[in-house]
């Protein structure tokens, strides 16, 4: 009986696929076609099914699980900074209370209960800026470089050392700050800076420490640069050789070869790179805590101390002093969470707008 | 006169490219060559064997961090690991084209550019606040869901590079589907994923941030788990916001074993990738 049933399906098979055999154009498609049905039908025989779609369900649970961290994530996060939220509402982001003897704006006092996230905001605002502003010449410069002009000898080790150097631990990178780095701005940069360029305002001189946001944006652009470069050489090998060929063989330099057949084209696949690794920069905690002094004030002066959403997180998280301060730091953490999310969402759409249908490496 | 502007600028471009790569490479290249010089010579045998000793006495090890670093990530790996492995295999061979498979991986993606110090707090939220007190279990737990994106996106990755002949093969060898997955693909496939999944692993082993409110850290030896835990990077970040000399050379020391391990693993990862270990298949 099931023999019988399982040669009429095999004959129907045939009978549907011979004549587009003999059509020799669609020669190839026709036989594609041929094995997605013998598969389909392969999958479909009675013997296995049920524990195939078990399996088949597991597995898209599995997959489903990804969305449930999110949601998980974002529910937790809700229930747990509902205490602020309550209390302050929107002022939280942006209202500053002025105390009322030295006429001094107080934004982050836990024991007295005055909480504005507006320091937090703007240290992480300046530290990722910065890190950008130092970063993105130099990744495009080292991304241009390997893919455009490099020996092939040099390429694969140098994209090595960038793979290295992309996963070397946050904490790691913070250590060498303080021990190296720091030092380094307090005893020579700083000073230089604060001379030649004290007149602009933004180098003030009434920090000795050499802590900051300058150290915290010189050592946020060592760790984002390994993500953006890699990324933006990904982009640009994905625009297609012929684009090269043709400007060059309209008589163009290299340089030309590259701004107009290579930067154009993968533009916006670059710009995604870039918000890559603003979206790295805006929640990355260790190495930030580390060196930017955590103090929640709003100064000009890069070399003042500053501090981040990720950064008093990771600070007074641990011995928060009471119910609201808890809360308000969830809800740091919350808006956090959804401003990584929409600058990641943007950046991967971007990126994908100009990698797609070319194997992607793994990140 | 334009034909001189044209070829002077290209020069520019070429050595403004090569100025580039030379500041970015140099500086990079010598603060890894500075982190395994200062972490090989503060590397010795008590490192390994000894707990952390009290301000003021030379010596003393990181070995109850060591343990507990390895016991978080053990946990973290049981639930990372098959959640990761099976989510990309439902990315590869289920879902391949489908809205919903756009929908996970785009998901993923982005998942995996979440902060992990408020991965941190939502399992702080999760766990620790409903268990009362700071736990190994939770460290372990903000590690795994880490794991999640990156185990799943290597897994689909590797999964595409078998050949569609394999899964033929074993179906019209009579194999149920579910067979073939396992035993014939992702086999096949195996070495990549094993490395996709060391690579996770290594990338989550210096993970500081989500650990700072879950595991905690601990001066003493611990393996339960329900019960504050030391961890490599905790007690790196301690020791290396520590005025003492003697405690920086054990964060140097620390350091160095998190980039012993993590070198391995990016190479590994390299070598198979490049040099096509799926070669048989094909």
């Amino acid at each position: 009986m099931n023999v019988s049933v399982q040669e009429i399906r095999l004959s129907k098979l045939k009978f549907q696929t011979e004549p587009a055999q003999q059509n020799g154009e669609n020669h190839l498609e026709a036989v594609s076609a041929e094995a997605a049905q013998i598969r389909a039908y392969l999958l479909s025989r009675g013997n296995s099914a049920i524990a195939d779609r078990g399996f088949r369900w597991l597995m898209v649970l599995c997959a489903l699980s990804i969305f449930g961290i999110v949601v998980l994530i974002a529910t937790e996060l809700v229930v747990r900074s509902r205490l602020a939220w309550a209390l302050f509402g929107l002022d939280f982001f942006y209202k500053v209370f002025i105390d009322t003897y030295t006429h001094k704006p107080i934004y982050w006092d836990p024991v007295n209960g005055h909480f504005s996230a507006l320091p937090f905001l703007y240290g992480t605002l300046v530290s990722s800026f910065l890190a950008l502003l130092l970063a993105v010449p130099l990744a495009i410069g080292v991304a241009v470089f390997l893919t455009e002009m490099c020996p092939q000898m040099l390429r694969a080790p140098l994209a090595f050392i960038t793979e290295l150097l992309a996963a070397i631990p946050s904490v790691i990178y913070g250590f060498w700050a303080v021990i190296v780095l720091v030092p380094l701005l307090r005893d020579h940069l700083n000073p230089w800076l604060i001379k030649g360029f004290g007149w602009t305002g933004f180098f003030g001189d009434d920090n000795p420490t050499g802590l900051g946001f300058l150290a915290a944006g010189i050592i946020l652009a060592i760790m984002i640069l390994p993500i953006i470069s890699s990324l933006t050489r990904e982009v640009m090998t994905a625009v297609p050789q012929s684009q090269r060929e043709a400007v060059l063989a309209l008589g163009a330099t290299r340089w030309e070869m590259i701004r107009v057949g290579v930067l154009r084209n993968a533009r916006i696949g670059i710009v995604g790179a870039i918000i890559l690794g603003l979206g790295r920069a805006l929640g990355e905690t260790m190495a930030v805590t580390m060196v930017i002094g955590n103090s929640p004030e709003i100064q000009r002066s890069l070399l003042a101390n500053g501090s981040t959403m990720s950064a008093v997180i990771a600070n007074e998280f641990a011995e928060a002093s009471g119910d609201l301060h808890l809360s308000a730091l969830m809800e740091l953490g919350l808006a956090l969470f959804i401003v990584t999310i929409i600058v990641n969402a943007f950046a991967r759409l971007m990126v994908w707008a100009v990698t797609r249908g070319t194997p992607s490496s793994i990140h | 006169m334009r034909a001189r502007i044209r070829t002077l600028s290209d020069g520019a471009a070429t050595g403004l490219a090569v100025l580039a790569t030379v500041l970015v490479v140099a500086p990079l290249v010598a603060i890894f060559a500075y982190l395994i010089y200062k972490g090989a010579s503060s590397l010795s045998w008590a490192f390994f064997v000894e707990t952390p000793k009290p301000v003021g006495e030379v010596g003393g090890g990181m070995a109850n961090a060591i343990l507990g670093s390895a016991i978080l990530l053990a946990v973290g790996s049981l639930i990372g690991v098959p959640v990761g492995i099976a989510g990309g295999i439902f990315l590869a061979e289920f879902g391949r084209g489908t809205k919903l498979a756009n929908a996970v991986r785009f998901t993923a993606d982005v998942l995996n550019g979440v902060p992990s110090i408020v991965m941190g707090i939502a399992v702080y939220s999760l766990i620790v606040v409903p268990q009362g007190h700071f736990s190994a279990l939770s460290g372990g737990v903000a590690l795994g869901i880490m794991m999640v994106p990156t185990v799943c996106r290597t897994t689909e990755e590797m999964l595409l590079m078998v050949p569609n002949a394999v899964r033929e093969a074993a179906l019209a060898l009579g194999v149920p589907n579910w067979r073939s997955v396992l035993a014939i693909t992702l086999k096949t496939a195996s070495p990549g994923i094993i490395t996709g999944c060391m690579l996770a692993f290594a990338r989550v082993a210096g993970e500081t941030a989500p650990l700072i409110f879950t595991a905690f850290g601990n001066v003493g030896w611990n393996t339960r788990l329900d019960e504050p835990m030391a961890a490599l990077p905790l007690q790196i970040y301690v020791y290396a916001l520590s005025p003492y000399d003697d405690w920086h050379r054990l964060a140097w020391a620390g350091s160095l074993v998190l980039i012993v391990l993590i070198v391995l693993a990016v190479s590994l990862v390299r070598f198979v990738t490049s040099r096509g270990v799926l070669k048989g298949a094909s």
